[in-house]
């Protein structure tokens, strides 16, 4: 077969473009620990009282030192729970892993700013750590079409001191 | 004599195809104006927030899988029929794929133009990616059902013209038309499969009662498997346009047969096993097919890039005979007062633009910045809104002439309307891009906000609206422009022996040289399954065990 110089050239070079690609998202994977969710577990969209989304907010992971938390968050038309009417408060410089799932259609869990950003699948159990640097607020919405309402469908992320938090902002 | 003349038949399904199509390209457009007034609060007194959704699902439907389909199958019509030089081997059928089409379309624009309905019960406010939950009318999916048997049917219909012909011509090579048609058509075998099995063994028992309960991820699993491998079969005939015809709008050559052929086969085998990138941001599926799929998907990158030197050679080809010199003076030398060319080239470099933006989208951790953002309409609109819609319209201003025997009329106007679509969609694209980059969410009727403001990386969230609005404009008026000059000269044109010049040169690097490998339809169609098996039997596996509709959970309205 023919292949011009030139061209035989720009596939040599296409090749190493791809090659960048998929070595800059394994160096951002393993150096830089930027990750996607994956195989988590399942729960019965259901039954969501006999998981621990039945009293979804913030928990202290036990025993860990020094302390972690962990968050989790149901979405359904048209509020994040919590975040819509409460916001969940996370403490600064701590990692919190997030578990998000759905109970009712499929939902976005985006914190506006951020590089957290799920789906929300009913049935499904998102799962991902972060650590959020200082003090803020952010904004949450809902990025995944979800009914008539879903425009309307938002909440808040609040970061505060690692000093000023406490048991308060503890699911009871 | 001209294809008109030589092939009457063919001419006739080609244009009742085109006109289906261009019917679905007026109604999503005029759809797409009414989105960008009132995503952008430019104007919100056409329609409600609720009935957003509706004209939403109207625009990515009509635009997405009607128009694309239709003009695909016209398109093809035309490509097979002349390069095999035969008429459709039976009227019956192919009349009957083209009807079971459009009544599967009307079944779907009925359950979708019912939400405009107040009060009404038929509806499907869904989207074009009909997740469940939430839950269409029945005739929406049997009516997309219906489309795409009737496309599968079009499709045998151009491989038993292929059979008929290899009988008669048993030692030669499948005629590039011909071979380009039918390696994207294998390929949209192998990716409606998925859909298909989502849409009648899940989605219709489901909407009509049959069963209560859905298990949300595996249909969304089914549709994506369809679901990126559908903007191939919307890219290729695009790419069929650019190899084939566009050297000859540049007055020149095709740069090499060979590589052309090897272009659609590396689409063939690669554009299946990638739908997973579209669910990076889901649970449920394992971190070695994401990666698996995102490998794929960078690799799609080679026949893409490999195209960009192809087509630009014939280009540059054609402008040296024109007399261009110089290493870039050439372009200078195009022909940028030929509709026709103008459109296609304009889609060409709106294209590598998306084709860049494609590659963050590709790249799974960086993608999760822009997942479900803006950003990614932003995206397709420069690749199937622009490289595939405006190549489609392009090429429609050289083969209406040639199909209805009558001479282009307004060509200043035919002329404009590429440059105006590539202004609205710069506009338009570039701020949906930035729009994305902040946080700004796709798919949302009114993405304001009570508890927090979101912030522009690059210039203002204001201007982003305003550059929005606007482009959405342009491309209307682009859109009615293109319209008006395809009614008029299929009303009113002037009848003439020779409309246009209908010839198309031979390769500069010719079939002589492709090896006999390449016209291998089987290896390339098993290998293509077995990436397939690869990539999807285990994380299939993973959803169904514990039965197709559990974890379940109950329809919504939408």
């Amino acid at each position: 077969m023919h292949i011009h110089k030139y061209e035989r050239f720009w596939i040599y070079l296409s090749f190493v473009v791809i090659a960048f690609f998929i070595a800059s998202v394994v160096y951002g994977f393993v150096a830089l620990d930027l990750k996607v969710v994956g195989d988590n577990e399942t729960v019965d969209p259901q039954n969501l009282q006999d998981t621990p989304f039945n009293k979804p907010g913030v928990r202290r992971v036990e025993n860990p030192d020094p302390a972690k938390y962990e968050v989790y968050v149901e979405a359904l038309q048209f509020a994040f729970v919590p975040g819509t009417s409460t916001p969940i408060t996370v403490p600064a410089n701590t990692p919190i892993t997030f578990h998000v799932t759905s109970a009712d259609v499929l939902h976005g869990f985006e914190v506006v700013g951020t590089n957290l950003n799920t789906m929300a699948i009913p049935g499904q159990v998102a799962t991902f750590t972060t650590v959020f640097p200082e003090p803020t607020t952010y904004g949450i919405v809902c990025n995944e079409y979800c009914g008539p309402a879903h425009h309307v469908m938002e909440g808040k992320l609040t970061v505060v001191p690692k000093s000023e938090f406490n048991e308060n902002y503890l699911v009871q | 004599m001209t294809f008109l003349q030589r092939y009457p038949k063919a001419a006739k399904v080609a244009k009742a195809n085109f006109i289906v199509a261009f019917i679905a390209l007026a109604i999503g457009g005029l759809f797409g104006f009414l989105q960008a007034l009132h995503r952008t609060n430019v104007f919100r007194g056409f329609i409600n927030s609720g009935q957003y959704y509706t004209v939403l699902t109207g625009h990515g439907v009509l635009l997405a899988i009607i128009f694309t389909t239709f003009f695909i199958a016209g398109l093809f019509v035309w490509g097979v029929t002349r390069s095999l030089e035969r008429e459709p081997e039976n009227l019956t059928f192919t009349w009957t794929w083209f009807w079971l089409m459009v009544v599967g379309l009307t079944m779907a624009a009925i359950a979708i133009l019912g939400g405009l309905v107040p009060g009404s019960s038929i509806r499907a406010a869904v989207l074009y990616t009909f997740y469940p939950p939430l839950q269409a009318h029945p005739l929406f999916y049997i009516g997309l059902a219906l489309v795409i048997i009737g496309s599968w049917m079009a499709g045998a219909d151009w491989f038993r013209s292929y059979l008929k012909w290899r009988k008669n011509h048993p030692s030669e090579r499948i005629p590039l038309l011909t071979f380009m048609a039918l390696f994207t058509m294998l390929m949209w075998y192998v990716c409606t499969i998925g859909v298909a099995l989502e849409v009648v063994v899940l989605l219709i028992p489901w909407s009509l009662g049959w069963v209560t309960d859905i298990e949300p991820l595996l249909p969304r699993t089914l549709f994506w498997y369809f679901g990126h491998a559908v903007v191939y079969f919307w890219l290729l005939p695009a790419y069929y346009v650019w190899y084939a015809i566009l050297p000859k709008f540049s007055g020149g050559r095709l740069f090499s047969d060979s590589m052309t052929r090897i272009v659609f086969i590396i689409f063939l085998i690669l554009s299946t096993p990638v739908g997973f990138h579209h669910q990076y941001a889901d649970a449920g599926i394992s971190l070695g097919f994401k990666f698996y799929a995102m490998a794929t998907t960078l690799l799609l990158l080679l026949p893409s890039l490999m195209t960009m030197f192809t087509v630009i050679a014939g280009m540059e080809h054609g402008a040296r005979q024109r007399g261009g010199k110089g290493y870039l003076a050439w372009i200078g030398k195009l022909p940028w007062d030929n509709p026709p060319f103008v459109g296609c080239a304009l889609a060409g470099i709106m294209f590598a633009a998306g084709g860049f933006s494609g590659m963050i989208n590709a790249s799974m951790n960086i993608n999760i910045m822009i997942h479900n953002t803006l950003w990614v309409p932003g995206h397709f609109h420069l690749t199937v809104g622009t490289a595939v819609a405006l190549t489609f319209m392009a090429v429609s201003y050289w083969l209406i002439p040639q199909l209805t025997g009558k001479k282009l009329k307004h060509k200043t106007m035919a002329l404009v309307q590429p440059y105006a679509w590539f202004l609205g969609m710069t506009l338009m694209s570039n701020a949906m891009h930035r729009a994305g980059l902040a946080g700004i969410p796709r798919r949302t009727a009114e993405p304001e906000y009570t508890g927090f403001d979101f912030h522009a990386v690059f210039g203002s969230i204001g201007e982003m609206k305003w550059q929005i609005a606007i482009g959405g404009t342009i491309l209307t008026i682009s859109l009615v422009m293109f319209l008006w000059v395809i009614v008029a000269t299929w009303w009113k044109g002037e009848r003439s022996e020779q409309p246009v010049d209908e010839s198309i040169p031979t390769p500069l690097s010719g079939k002589e040289h492709t090896p006999a490998v390449l016209d291998n339809i089987k290896l390339w169609l098993g290998l293509a399954i077995l990436l397939v098996i690869l990539a999807y039997t285990f994380p299939l596996w993973d959803m169904v065990k514990d039965g197709l509709f559990s974890p379940g959970i109950g329809p919504r309205p939408s």
